[in-house]
């Protein structure tokens, strides 16, 4: 290494001389760090999407290789957010990858003192079962008057401030078919 | 706002730098304190006191905006000659029931108004159905004829009322209810009028926990009435901004699952209220009132269109019989009392956590032990999912595994980057995400849930002719399914809530193009012009710096991407911007149009001095200065004559659980609020009644920026347990040293529901005040925590109990009385014997919540 070479690779001196007086950026690099690349930078495919958690709304790119979430970043082009996140925002790779996340159907039976597995078809089949039963154990047709009712208080819902609007869409709509009135969620509480 | 919507308070830092004045008003001091210009601390639960105050500084001091209160609000309406104030009457208006706990709101309203509007008779069922709810987006009907007095000195105008109902709301009055000092207040009620007018405008941000009270739609409508007189409402700069804490909460509500509610603020059909499709309709709307929500009933047949398709005729009504009728109360707090008493057999959670998240957690918890079967859809196992093995009531030993006979499902759900769709944001902006990566193993969107579902519902009820079925079966439901998992179309999904002409199947793109007579299918009216053109405009995306302030182009705002409501009051009455310096919205006088950087909340070409002609009803009622287009008489309401069940004026009553007597009538909580009177559901005492003493302390819930609610997208996520590990409870030197409480020590707070236990903060943040010249203390502590996660704790929503706002059935859970202990709480069947002996030296052994 030169002399020249040896000064230049000092930080103050690059501080001082180059483009980076405040040593944030350029000026701080190490020989280890200029090696480095982005996630960012070496991802397949990049999602525009929104944050999961409070209503302003911030925009986040999510960033996939191999098809796994690699980095969540803020989206700088948002009007909203201008690129910026909140702990909460900047955690969220962390709640979509993480690994105690549960990725299975668990299942416990009336009385059960432990958790079983059970597939997914299966579970559809027995809350669909369930449904349709608790449905006409407790379906009421008219009121006392002869006035239409149509209705079962004998199934109930609570959730969609983090859902979708298509979502909550379908959840509403096939409900409303089915008569069940108390289908809530958050924004009652 | 810096604490709980940290980047959204960036704006909020960039007016200040640019020389805005920035109040904080809080029980707490906080980061938003912090950065904020000055700082009011508040008596958690008398904010009417405290606005009322500032309407009082406004009105007596006439320092109203005139020209715009005269113009656009109701200001100059007559009211009717039989309205009596609840100044008059120790704290009751006119029409109160006291066996009903109810009004009768008949003397309520304008003079002149024929009759009372159709749904607005009958208060009690109003309130327990939550009727108001569905003004979220367009006023209460009436007729469109009232007598006005545009001088405002008639003394039955509403500028008058309005005027003597705030007269004894004095700084004095202030200080003695909020515990704020006369200086502070006049400091804010100078800062807030100095600040509004021609040339300025003054916004007024509220996170929503102003929602959870027994007062909570009240505390609104006093900032409404505030804004209103400076003239602050659909001008730049101005409006009241909810801050909203979920990333859709504001789409669950538009698009609702709510119980009284239909897609597009519709109500819910009620029994005895709309037994036809002609009585339902006639109940959204007033047959001659003016605006746009006359055309509700082809908003209304529009959805059943939507809904069911060809199977929806007029001979039929459009299958209106299909949709179920309400009785009464069915929200969330009544259904989880009903599960106690044994009534619900099966209940859905989706990404909700009500053992946590909700008021009366061990309420929560009983109900879900007492169900059939349970289907919890969440990413993790929240102490929703998990009561029944290691919940609270588990350890004192009232709950076993082996006892309880709940079924309980635990499906994996998808997160926001595995699946594609809209949220809608706090101001009501849509904004499209597209799906990044599959979700993982068993996971799967509620899209696909809900589909499934039906498609096996459907299955197993074919061929059945039974007309409950025929409403399953004749449902549309053949949205199409794609990849491996069968994943129906998002997209599908929004053009129907969009809507589009049934014979082309062509995307509308204006609710005005909804119609009555089965030609349109439109899933959520108010989201018409989403899918305009065939085009998804949620998605898109053109960078803020590329575009003007408003940016426009950046998702889709409903309605008809407007970004500021009711933005036709940021011009004048002669459609003139009120001041350069504030202009928005104006009349083109060349082009014959209105213009300006948004889009004009008004008919685009209708002249400023247009008046109607006699009889005319609907859009071609409103003048060209009737402003507020979905009001039935096209003005703001300061004064609400129908649509309200606990008021026309808000009025200070103290929390359902208050250590202090009110100071202002006799009148002490909030006549009308919903209570639930039952003995797993009591209420610390509060005066004048007995033995209030025993809690002496008043409480407040909230949030940490680094958690989210009920902590299952938080408690969960590495970094967010590590940054913000352990349960905690805030409580200032005075009150340490009163109860004997050691920073980084450990205290109990009881109430007659249960005992919960947290580590000590000793910290200046809460102070204390003082209240009708008493000391008073408050005590601060995080919602967040429960059983289960990376960090654990009890849980503060354990602490209260159930009492609703009656307007919209919201919790009151951000005020309540305690006592705080120095120590861990007890554990075990001793935790129980323990809030016993609290009910018993409250005298609640046998009683419940007290009757007034
Ligand atoms: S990043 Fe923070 S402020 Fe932005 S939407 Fe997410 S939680 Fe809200």
């Amino acid at each position: 290494m030169g002399v020249r070479t040896w000064i230049a690779s000092w930080p103050v001196y690059r501080q001082l001389t180059g483009t980076d007086p405040l040593g944030r950026g350029a000026a701080a690099k190490s020989a280890g760090s200029s090696r480095l690349t982005a996630r960012t930078e070496t991802a397949d495919s990049v999602a525009r999407s929104v944050c999961p958690y409070c209503a302003v709304g911030c925009g986040q790119r999510v960033y996939v290789k191999d098809g796994q979430v690699s980095q969540i970043e803020g989206d700088p082009d948002s009007p909203i957010s201008r690129g910026r996140l909140c702990p909460k925002g900047a955690a969220s790779k962390n709640l979509v990858t993480s690994e105690l996340r549960q990725q299975k159907v668990r299942y416990r039976r009336p009385y059960g003192t432990e958790w079983e597995e059970l597939d997914l078809a299966t579970a559809m089949d027995m809350i669909a079962d369930r449904v349709v039963a608790a449905r006409d154990a407790t379906w009421e047709d008219v009121d006392a008057q002869g006035r239409p009712l149509h209705r079962t208080l004998g199934v109930a819902s609570l959730g969609g401030a983090t859902l979708d609007n298509e979502e909550n869409y379908l959840i509403k709509k096939l409900f409303t078919a089915l008569g069940a009135l108390q289908i809530e969620n958050q924004a009652r509480i | 706002m810096a604490e709980c919507h940290p980047v959204g308070f960036q704006w909020v830092m960039e007016a200040k730098n640019r020389g805005a004045t920035v109040i904080h008003v809080d029980p707490r001091f906080t980061r938003t304190s912090a950065m904020a210009s000055s700082y009011v601390p508040i008596r958690s639960g008398t904010d009417i006191a405290f606005l009322g105050g500032i309407v009082n500084y406004i009105l007596a001091g006439g320092l109203d905006f005139r020209e715009y209160v005269v113009a656009y609000t109701n200001a100059a309406t007559i009211v009717n000659d039989d309205f009596v104030d609840a100044e008059d009457v120790d704290g009751l208006f006119s029409g109160y029931e006291p066996d009903r706990h109810a009004y009768a709101p008949t003397t309520w309203q304008y003079a002149g108004q024929p009759e009372i509007s159709a749904g607005g008779a009958d208060t009690d069922s109003q309130r327990a159905t939550a009727g108001p709810l569905r003004h979220e987006s367009h006023g209460a009907p009436i007729s469109a004829g009232v007598h006005r007095d545009e001088t405002l000195q008639h003394p039955r105008c509403v500028y008058q009322i309005l005027k003597r109902h705030f007269a004894r709301y004095t700084p004095e009055m202030v200080e003695r209810v909020c515990g704020v000092p006369r200086a502070a207040f006049q400091e804010v009620c100078e800062a807030w009028t100095r600040n509004s007018g021609r040339e300025r405008t003054t916004a007024l941000a509220y996170s929503v926990g102003w929602t959870q009270h027994t007062v909570g739609v009240q505390y609104i409508r006093t900032a409404a009435i505030i804004q209103l007189l400076l003239g602050n409402i659909g001008r730049p700069g101005g409006g009241i901004l909810a801050l909203r804490g979920h990333a859709s909460i504001q789409g669950s509500t538009d698009v609702p699952t709510l119980f009284n509610l239909l897609p597009g603020y519709l109500p819910m059909p009620h029994h005895a209220q709309h037994p036809t499709f002609d009585e339902w309709v006639d109940g959204m709307r007033h047959p001659d009132q003016k605006g746009f929500w006359s055309n509700a009933r082809g908003y209304a047949t529009s959805l059943l269109k939507a809904y069911w398709g060809a199977a929806a005729t007029a001979d039929n009504d459009y299958r209106y019989d299909y949709l179920p009728r309400m009785t009464g109360d069915h929200g969330t707090y009544q259904t989880t009392l009903n599960m106690i008493d044994g009534k619900v057999k099966g209940y859905f959670l989706l990404g909700q956590n009500p053992a946590v998240g909700s008021a009366h957690g061990r309420a929560q918890r009983l109900g879900m032990a007492n169900l059939d079967w349970l289907v919890v859809r969440d990413f993790f196992l929240t102490e929703s999912a998990t009561f029944w093995k290691d919940g609270p009531e588990v350890a004192t030993g009232e709950m076993t595994p082996d006892r309880c006979r709940t079924e309980v499902f635990f499906l994996p759900a998808a997160s926001h980057v595995e699946k594609e769709g809209t949220f809608t944001q706090t101001q009501r902006l849509l904004q499209w995400r597209e799906k990044a990566v599959e979700p993982p193993g068993d996971s799967r969107s509620e899209l696909w849930f809900f589909y499934h579902l039906g498609r096996l519902v459907r299955q197993k009820l074919a061929g059945s002719d039974r007309a409950r079925d025929r409403a399953v079966l004749d449902l549309t439901w053949d949205y199409p399914v794609r990849g491996a998992q069968d994943e129906p179309s998002a997209e599908a999904v929004l053009k129907e809530i969009n809507g589009y002409h049934v014979d082309t199947g062509q995307p509308l793109s204006s609710y005005t193009e909804a119609r009555d007579d089965g030609s349109t299918a439109v899933g959520c009216w108010i989201y018409t012009g989403v899918y305009a053109g065939g085009v998804n405009q949620a998605a898109r995306r053109k960078p803020g710096s590329e575009q003007s302030w408003v940016a426009p182009e950046w998702g889709w705002a409903w309605p008809l991407n407007r970004r500021i409501l009711y933005n036709r009051a940021s011009a004048d009455p002669q459609g003139r911007p009120w001041s350069e310096r504030k202009a928005y919205v104006r009349w083109d006088e060349q082009r014959g149009a209105w213009t300006g950087p948004d889009v004009p909340d008004f008919e685009p070409t209708k002249h400023p001095t247009y008046q109607a002609p006699d009889g005319a009803t609907g859009p071609a009622a409103l003048a060209g200065d009737d402003a507020f287009i979905m009001q039935a008489d096209g003005k703001a309401w300061l004064y609400v004559p129908t649509g309200l069940v606990d008021g026309p004026l808000p009025t200070h009553y103290e929390p359902a659980e208050s250590p202090v007597r009110n100071p202002l009538y006799g009148q002490q909580a909030n006549p009308a609020r919903r209570a639930y009177r039952r003995p797993d559901n009591r209420l610390n005492p509060s005066p004048p009644d007995p033995h209030s003493d025993v809690f002496p302390y008043v409480f407040v819930i909230g949030r940490l920026t680094e958690h989210h609610t009920a902590g299952g997208m938080s408690r969960t996520v590495r970094y967010l347990a590590e940054l913000q590990p352990e349960m905690f409870v805030e409580v200032s030197p005075e009150l340490a040293a009163e109860r004997g409480l050691h920073h980084l020590g450990w205290a109990h707070l009881v109430t007659l529901r249960s005992a919960i236990e947290a580590r000590v903060m000793v910290t200046e943040r809460i102070r204390p005040l003082r209240v009708d010249g008493r000391p008073l203390h408050q005590i601060w502590l995080p919602y967040h925590w429960g059983g289960q996660g990376l960090t654990r704790g009890d849980s503060a929503n354990d602490l209260f109990g159930i009492v609703l706002d009656p307007n919209v059935l919201i919790q009151e859970n951000k005020v309540g009385t305690c006592d705080i202990r120095p120590g861990r709480r007890p554990t075990g069947p001793a935790l129980r014997d323990y809030v016993a002996e609290y009910q018993r030296r409250a005298g609640m052994t046998t009683g419940t919540d007290r009757k007034d």
